[in-house]
């Protein structure tokens, strides 16, 4: 294996409330070698969204927060770096996508400032070679027209259209790793998956690592190298994509295939469903957080915090799991997507 | 987790000293004030009862004059806390009586648009565009200086302010879907603004009323201070200021001072909770 | 391809809700308007569920309040168990508006943030007068949707979760015994997991009460799911209408296509995709075929004439020239 381009080990992102700590990651550790897309699944409140953040450097230790762990992106400690230093990175090395292209762009100013300014900042270009440059980026990400596209301002586009500013924006430094948290949630279907297609080729031709947030493991299968599964603000399963579609190994990862409703079931088939909710990130519950919903879970799962295990045939890629009793190996064959 | 959810959490609440101070302050003044009849106060507002007390003395608790007397000899301390009576009085009843005019006219415009709305908004600006100290003195030269006229041109000048934020704060809510949720079920116009509007616009309104207590405190005393409100020697605190007139403030300045302070203490006190209160429940915290 | 029709209604009786000719136009200033909804027809049989689907703009939420009259469609007719509801005034409006209920996307939102469970379930109640039996009608709607009414019963809904939150208006909707469930994207906000939950909670509710549902999404899984028939609806126009069962296989549409094409996990390389991103303007659409300026069969006659829906398989409809 290769020199990894983000290494993450052990990272724990603490808030401190007047409710309590509230661990929203806590003790994760994921590496991420350079072209490569890592999908990042979980539901409200896992933890996902913090995740990134904290890997980008937006959330570090300050008042009300305690960030502990490494994240390494291509060797610099990214939390060891003085604020200045951090947001250097933020461009040439590191960008971030977020879920709102309505709110990620400034009302009031043009399109292409919002690429501009970027160019011009980090990588000091004149006016005209930003121009320039900036209606290369819009060609790159699909939007026709670009020069006059430039020209408009956030409103006169559709919400796809603005969700490609945003990537065009983040590409702009040619950074060596995107974090796109949710990009598509707020899009429509048939957009949603020209915003994918997008994001994959432009990883492809420029060996851009990408890493993939999404509540929705459907919609990260079909673009992610491999999907690393967050319950609780943990790991608990990380393998690579046909393995955790085919054959995941976790109850929880399990369970969350199977309650999508699929394209080729009959009408009105039941679902079948978690029970419970999420745990209260300021009170977890002691042990496997997933315990309380298991069906499977026994007293040993309430015991102590599974560790994340490889549970792959030797040789094979790394499939880890965080679980005392994992589903089979060949266990319910399900489906890629719905 | 929401970002903002932990954003919110991480802000800490810590005592505030200043907050409890004022809420003490305007606690013991109430108290005090409502109780002066029943305290056994030198003489405040009966000239021929205190021809024997001294005139113009310095604040001495010896000598029974807590905070010492004015030009006729009427106990200072008396007059400000029966000053408090009709100087809070008359603020607290001008800013219930615009909250309720100003907050009704404010929702109706929002939930019912339209005429209802330009109307309204016409005569808010036709109020707001006339400066506030012309319009009280324009109404005092007609209506005669009593407690009642007082109160009613007072509560005139909050009304614009009560129907602007009403009116936001209504139509803010009127997008949410609990108010299509409501007309959904058959609630009529009537019940959606009573029962789903009103509740929501009321908080506000009342952080608003907070601070708006300590603007018309300060109004009121200003009326006072030119003859405009309540007469003396009836005291309120701006007619006592208004006793510091000419050489008295040079040589007593105890006379201005002590109604000068419990008027910066009482609208000091006002402005600090009805910040706080207003923080708490803006529009936006009042949504979740 | 989008078009107009109602060679899709079905003759007989028992139809809770019948909507023809559903026009849904909003002024947006200069002379100008939105057309959200152009000519819909739609009916639904008791025990029916009627699945919307569409992306946004379509006009399918639109179509769903319009029936509730909220706001009134532009014109149109909107018959619930033999009562037209357009037209008909203030209180015999708000008396048919019991037998139909409104479910919609955000739960949170769509629960008064200053009352309390109880209340909020009982709303319905108190607006029609029906104070007999208040607390046990309350409690019983509150079990039926799985919730423990001594433990919900005074929270706030921010005391709740979304997936509570959701229970809770459906729990406000069942209390009054409605006739017809209009669900407006009810799950597009919750996460998977409880998705699931609340789609079984419509499932079982509809049997219970002999519930007959229109269910308005975007997510093509979840409609065929829960539908008997789906809508396929496109700026404002019919495209499609088949049974659910083998939808993914049967829709002839170029529009249900896409869709399907599009739903993660099922992208297969040799479709056509499209021809340019862009939703055309609700306020100017396309002549002709409204789909043809995305659509890669687009022809020249789809510019000129605007297709009928016509009958393609039993009970199935589609509205494209090119569809044989």
């Amino acid at each position: 294996m290769s020199e990894p381009l983000l290494d993450v080990e052990d990272l724990r992102t603490t808030f401190h409330t007047p409710r309590g700590d509230v661990h929203a990651v806590d003790g994760v550790s994921l590496r991420l070698e350079a072209g490569r897309t890592l999908g990042v699944v979980g539901e409200s409140g896992s933890g996902k969204s913090v995740l990134g953040r904290t890997v980008m450097g937006l959330v570090s230790s300050g008042p009300g927060v305690t960030v502990s762990g490494r994240v390494s992106l291509a060797g610099q400690d990214v939390h060891a770096l003085a604020p200045a230093e951090r947001r250097r990175l933020w461009g040439p090395r590191v960008a971030m996508v977020f879920q709102d292209p309505m709110t990620s762009l400034n009302p009031v100013k043009r399109v292409g400032r919002h690429i501009d300014e970027v160019l011009r900042l980090h990588l000091r270009l004149g006016r005209r070679e930003a121009r320039e440059r900036t209606v290369g980026l819009l060609r790159q990400v699909g939007i026709p027209e670009p020069e006059r596209r430039a020209g408009q301002y956030p409103h006169e586009l559709s919400g796809g259209m603005r969700q490609r500013v945003v990537i065009a924006a983040a590409l702009a430094c040619g950074p060596d790793l995107l974090i796109a948290d949710e990009p598509t949630t707020a899009l429509d279907v048939t957009v949603q998956r020209q915003i994918l297609d997008l994001v994959a080729s432009l990883s492809r031709r420029s060996g851009m690592a990408v890493v993939l947030i999404s509540h929705d493991l459907a919609a990260v299968g079909g673009r992610a190298d491999r999907v690393a599964v967050m319950y609780g603000g943990r790991l608990v399963e990380s393998a690579p994509t046909s393995r955790v579609f085919g054959a995941p190994r976790h109850p929880y990862t399990g369970a969350l295939l199977a309650s999508a409703p699929r394209l080729s079931a009959a009408p009105h088939s039941r679902l079948p469903t978690i029970e419970g909710r999420p745990p209260d990130p300021a009170d977890p519950p002691p042990g496997c957080r997933f315990a309380p919903r298991c069906p499977r879970a026994e007293a040993v799962c309430r015991g102590g915090a599974p560790p994340l295990l490889d549970l792959a045939p030797v040789g094979g890629h790394p499939h880890e799991v965080a679980c005392r009793l994992p589903l089979e190996a060949e266990s319910t064959e399900v489906g890629h997507g719905r | 987790m929401s970002e903002t959810l932990t954003d919110r959490r991480t802000a800490t609440r810590r005592p505030d000293l200043v907050a409890w101070f004022s809420g003490t302050w305007l606690v013991v003044l109430a108290v005090l004030a409502a109780a002066a009849p029943l305290l056994p106060l030198p003489e405040h507002v009966d000239l021929t009862r205190s021809l024997t007390a001294p005139t113009l003395s310095g604040p001495d608790p010896a000598s029974g004059h807590l905070l010492g007397t004015n030009a006729f000899g009427l106990d200072l301390f008396a007059r400000a806390l029966h000053g408090a009576r009709s100087s809070l009085a008359i603020a607290l009843a001008a800013v219930a009586l615009g909250a309720v005019v100003g907050g009704a006219l404010g929702i109706l415009a929002g939930y019912l648009g339209r005429t209802v709305d330009t109307v309204v908004g016409v005569a808010t600006n036709v109020l707001l565009a006339v400066p506030p100290l012309i319009l009280l003195i324009a109404l005092a030269t007609v209506l005669e200086p009593n407690a009642r006229n007082v109160t009613l041109a007072l509560a005139l000048l909050t009304v614009p302010t009560m129907v602007r934020l009403a009116r936001a704060n209504t139509m803010a809510f009127a997008q949410r879907e609990f108010v299509l949720a409501a007309r959904a079920m058959g609630a009529s116009g009537w019940r959606v603004m009573t029962r789903e509007l009103l509740p929501n616009v009321l908080l506000p309104v009342l952080s608003m009323a907070m601070v708006l207590i300590s603007v018309l405190v300060v109004a009121e005393a200003s009326l006072s201070f030119l003859g405009l409100g309540i007469q003396p020697p009836a005291p309120t605190w701006g007619n006592m200021i208004a006793e510091g007139e000419g050489r008295v403030l040079e040589e007593h300045p105890h006379v201005v001072l002590v109604p000068g302070v419990f008027l910066f203490l009482t609208v000091f006190s006002f402005n600090i909770l009805g910040e706080k209160a207003r923080k708490r429940w803006d529009t936006r915290s009042g949504a979740r | 391809m989008a078009g107009s029709g109602n060679a899709h209604m079905r003759a007989g009786a028992d139809r809770v809700l019948s909507v023809h000719d559903l026009v849904v136009e909003f002024p947006v200033g200069r002379g100008q308007r939105v057309h959200a909804v152009s000519g819909l027809h739609l009916d639904l049989v008791r025990g029916e569920t009627l699945g919307i689907l569409g992306e946004s703009g379509c006009g399918k939420s639109s179509a769903g309040r319009a029936v509730m009259q909220l706001p009134p469609p532009t014109s149109g007719s909107v018959v619930l168990e033999g009562t037209e509801l357009t037209g008909s005034g203030g209180r015999a409006l708000r008396r048919a508006r019991a037998r139909m209920q409104l479910i919609m996307q955000d739960p949170v939102s769509s629960l008064n943030p200053r009352r309390r469970v109880a209340d909020l379930v009982a709303e319905g109640l108190d607006i029609r007068g029906e104070r007999e039996d208040r607390r046990a009608r309350v409690d019983a709607a509150l079990r039926s949707v799985g919730l423990d009414p001594d433990t919900v019963r005074d929270r706030r809904p921010h005391e709740l979760s979304g997936g509570q939150c959701q229970r809770v208006c459906i729990a406000r909707a069942l209390v009054l015994d409605p006739a017809l469930l209009i669900c407006d994207e009810p799950v597009s906000s919750l996460d998977v997991s409880v998705q699931a939950q609340i789609l079984n909670l419509l499932e079982e509710a509809k049997e219970r009460h002999g519930l007959s549902m229109v269910f308005v999404a975007h997510d093509v899984a979840v409609v065929k799911n829960v539908s008997d028939r789906v809508m396929v609806l496109y700026l404002g126009k019919t495209c499609e209408v088949l049974p659910s069962e083998g939808l993914h296989v049967r829709a002839a549409h170029p529009y249900t296509r896409l869709l399907l094409d599009s739903v993660p996990g099922q992208e297969n390389g040799d479709a056509p995709g499209e021809r340019a991103a862009e939703l055309p303007s609700p306020v100017d659409p396309p002549s002709g075929c409204r789909f043809r300026t995305r659509c890669p069969w687009a022809q020249e006659r789809c510019a000129r004439e605007e297709p009928q829906l016509r009958e393609v398989g039993p009970g199935h409809h589609v509205a494209c020239h090119l569809v044989e």
